[in-house]
């Protein structure tokens, strides 16, 4: 039993910190912010891929570093903590990941050395509409190996190669490899709650679609993908989070009223003290989600589950309440809590609702105590 | 990261798992007839610890010379998680192992330590701890029982409150005021005591909950040796600042019913509409409480990883109780409401499944104050962890005994 990184994975950690400190520190953020027709920062990307991290664990035969799943956790913190204004989280998380656990040998082999490379951006696109995406709703359609329908909203649909699309083939869900820039597709960039991370919408028109993985078990892929991605969500998650409670403390220790700091006032010090408590709470359950993970362990959909509410809990938490700690300089743009309170509503609903997670936690439960 | 056991530590589970397959189900049989809190009772935990003693699984990490088992944390975690898998667990020697003799063992004297420390891991004598008092509840060092030196004895008068288990006790550590002409947290020093001396008289407070476990302790003349201090004369609060540290690991483990047990009943009870586990607010209620059990699950799992590597906990652990009374107190409640209006009885013969949930009920909140309250330990979190300003303390700098008091 060992619950904590490494030392080999510290030091990653640590690196990772300095690199994101050094090359993308809060003017990286503001220049995507301010500039809503950059949907990401490009300097930042390069500067990623050339660290080895978009395929860090993907197989050394493919161009990637081979490394372990905690290892990209702990890469992951790191981005979250620095609210990293670039799709990473759509291309390793999902399209990497995805490709590797579910793709055959030749999406592997035309997928991952372009995402080692930071050649290839990917996206996720399984919503068409405001609700919860079920099986029974899918109106996008792939008929002789061509893809029709809308898909919105597509996080980083508008600077994607490469979309992993959930659509009906036969009357049963399947999930599909689509090209871009191929024919077929328009894309509309649309404005979003959190401008650093881009969002589209992605309009097909018999465009060429792959299928990945077996037909009719698109819905059972994209949950396991999500599983995956779940955890190293809440790594960004518990990162921002972190990060957050770390503003709020300097910013008390700082600000006088009525004659002492406010940081000595209980209101405040328990407002920390439960910040710290649901962080830590997160960071208890992310462990168990990047041993499950790494591990491919059979808990790892309860295990996700539950990182991935807790990391959900802790950075609302942890976003609202550092505003209110900063008073009224809390809610101006030119003060960076709203970096963090935008980044966790996108990190908190990219990947599924808590409530949808809550809802898959506790049938998962029923199954095991009724086994 | 890794959530499984070490070949080590796997042979260690499966030693343990042995013995216990050997051991427990004797006793449990035995243990089986007896009422909680009755002499019985008691001597059959006894009973339980001294088996675990002889086989080195009592006090696993303390040395295999003083009688523990000269293992390690994580090794102690495995065997209490087998432990409670067999269906065994007292809260009798709680206290004193876990706060009374650690602190007896880092203050006293070798031969005090050699009288004492066997016989508590052997469970033949329970320790309590005696700090808190009528006027200082959280205020710990606002203490008024009076020591007072007479030749080489202290003569001992007051009154100390909420003490676990005093009544069963056979001997505590006190906390008194040796000198109240400077401020509080100076004037203190502390002693261990015989809970049989005639100058000791225990009342047990009739609790909420309906239960007597915690007791009022008055003091009248009573006298004890020199000897009998543990740390200098005016260090109480050094002594105490040990025994409290160590509090905080001891107290806030599984305290109650679960989300197991109330996902078990709520298979069973009829809801708003079908099962009770298919009400949704139910359901969102419950995926927070295993969030929350299995986080703080894992947090322990991380404090034992730093022990393993050497570095001490620190007040980090304060959030475990926290969590775990406010969730023992709310799902509690849950249960009670599932029950709708049978949700009333408490009477086990009717209620059997429920009894506990009801019992939950009437106690949270005395785990929610006793080992610090929530205000406490959002506090020590704050001030210990996060490194924020203490409170403003305006006794900070005046005696004692010109403190202003009240209720």
């Amino acid at each position: 039993m060992d619950f904590d990184y490494s030392d080999d994975q510290k030091f990653l950690k640590d690196e990772a910190r300095k690199f994101l400190a050094a090359h993308c520190d809060v003017s990286v953020v503001r220049g995507v912010l301010d500039k809503p027709e950059r949907a990401f920062d490009e300097k930042l990307w390069k500067g990623v891929a050339e660290q080895g991290w978009l395929g860090a664990c993907i197989p050394e035969e493919f161009g990637g570093l081979g490394l372990g799943r905690v290892e990209l956790c702990a890469i992951a913190e790191e981005l979250g903590r620095a609210v990293a204004p670039i799709p990473f989280a759509s291309t390793v998380y999902v399209l990497a990941e995805g490709i590797m656990a579910f793709g055959s040998d030749a999406q592997k082999a035309s997928i991952l050395p372009r995402v080692a490379a930071g050649e290839l951006i990917g996206c996720l696109a399984t919503s068409e509409g405001p609700g919860v995406v079920g099986p029974a709703s899918l109106q996008c359609r792939v008929e002789g190996g061509k893809l029709s329908g809308t898909k919105i909203p597509v996080t980083d649909g508008d600077v994607a190669g490469v979309a992993l699309v959930l659509a009906s083939e036969g009357g049963r869900p399947g999930l599909f490899l689509v090209d871009l820039t191929g024919a077929g597709v328009t894309r509309e960039t649309l404005k979003s709650l959190d401008p650093t991370r881009s969002v589209a919408k992605l309009t097909f028109a018999g465009a060429a679609a792959e299928r990945v993985g077996d037909a009719g078990a698109g819905f059972e892929i994209v949950q396991a993908i999500l599983d995956r991605a779940a955890v190293l969500l809440a790594f960004e998650q518990l990162g921002g989070a972190d990060r957050c409670l770390e503003m709020a403390r300097e910013y008390a220790l700082g600000r006088y009223a009525f004659g002492r700091v406010i940081a000595g006032y209980q209101a405040i010090k328990h407002k920390l003290a439960d910040m710290y408590v649901k962080n830590e709470v997160a960071r208890s359950n992310a462990y168990y989600g990047a041993w499950a993970l790494n591990d491919d362990a059979p808990e790892l959909p309860i295990a996700a589950s539950a990182a991935r509410i807790a990391a959900s809990e802790a950075f609302w938490f942890a976003s609202k309440e550092n505003i209110q700690v900063h008073g009224g300089m809390g809610f101006t743009w030119d003060v960076d809590c709203h970096l963090y309170y935008r980044r966790s509503r996108q990190l908190s609903l990219v990947a599924g609702a808590p409530k949808v997670w809550k809802e898959r936690l506790v049938s998962q439960l029923e199954q095991k105590n009724a086994a | 990261m890794d959530f499984n056991d070490s070949p080590e530590e796997a042979a260690y589970r499966e030693k343990a798992r042995a013995w216990l397959a050997e051991n427990a189900a004797a006793h449990r049989a035995k243990w089986g007839e007896v009422k909680p809190n009755t002499p019985e009772h008691m001597a059959a935990a006894k009973d339980w610890q001294a088996t675990k003693a002889s086989a080195g699984y009592a006090c696993i990490t303390w040395p295999a010379a003083i009688g523990g088992g000269g293992g390690t944390p994580i090794q102690s975690v495995i065997f209490g998680q087998e432990e409670t898998k067999a269906g065994l667990g007292y809260g009798y020697f709680t206290i004193g192992l876990g706060m009374c003799v650690p602190t007896v063992m880092a203050f006293a004297d070798g031969e005090t330590k050699k009288r004492f420390v066997g016989p508590a891991v052997r469970g033949e004598e329970i320790w309590c701890q005696l700090f808190s008092e009528p006027a200082g509840g959280s205020d710990v060092a606002a203490l008024r029982t009076r020591a007072v030196k007479d030749g080489d004895e202290w003569v001992i008068n007051g009154q100390k409150v909420w003490t676990t288990g005093a009544h069963y006790c056979d001997y505590g550590i006190l906390l008194t005021r040796t000198d109240p002409d400077v401020p509080k947290h100076k004037g203190l020093t502390m002693f261990w005591i015989d809970m049989r001396d005639a100058a000791v008289e225990c009342r047990p407070i009739h609790q909420m909950s309906g239960g007597r476990e915690f007791n009022e302790v008055y003091f009248t003349d009573l006298r004890v040796k020199d000897s009998q201090r543990l740390g200098e004369v005016g260090d109480g609060w050094k002594v105490a600042l040990v025994t409290l540290m160590n509090e905080r690991l001891a107290v806030g483990g599984s305290a109650g019913p679960n989300y197991r047990e109330i996902m078990k009943l709520a298979r069973e009870l009829s809801g708003v509409a079908g099962p009770a586990l298919k009400d949704q607010s139910f359901r969102d209620k419950l995926a927070d409480w295993y969030v929350q059990s299995e986080g703080l699950k894992f947090t322990r799992f991380r404090t034992m990883t730093a022990l393993s590597r050497g570095q001490t906990p620190g007040p980090e652990s304060s959030i475990g109780k926290i969590i775990s009374a406010n969730q023992l107190q709310e799902l509690a409640n849950t249960a009670v409401e599932m029950e709708d209006q049978y949700g009333v009885l408490v009477d086990p013969d009717q209620a059997p499944a429920e009894a506990a949930f009801q019992q939950s009920l009437m106690w949270a909140p005395g785990l929610r104050i006793a080992g610090g309250t929530d205000e406490i330990l959002k506090n020590i979190i704050a001030e210990r962890v996060l490194g924020l300003p203490g409170d403003v303390r305006v006794d900070k700098d005046v005696a004692f005994k010109d403190m202003p008091t009240g209720r």
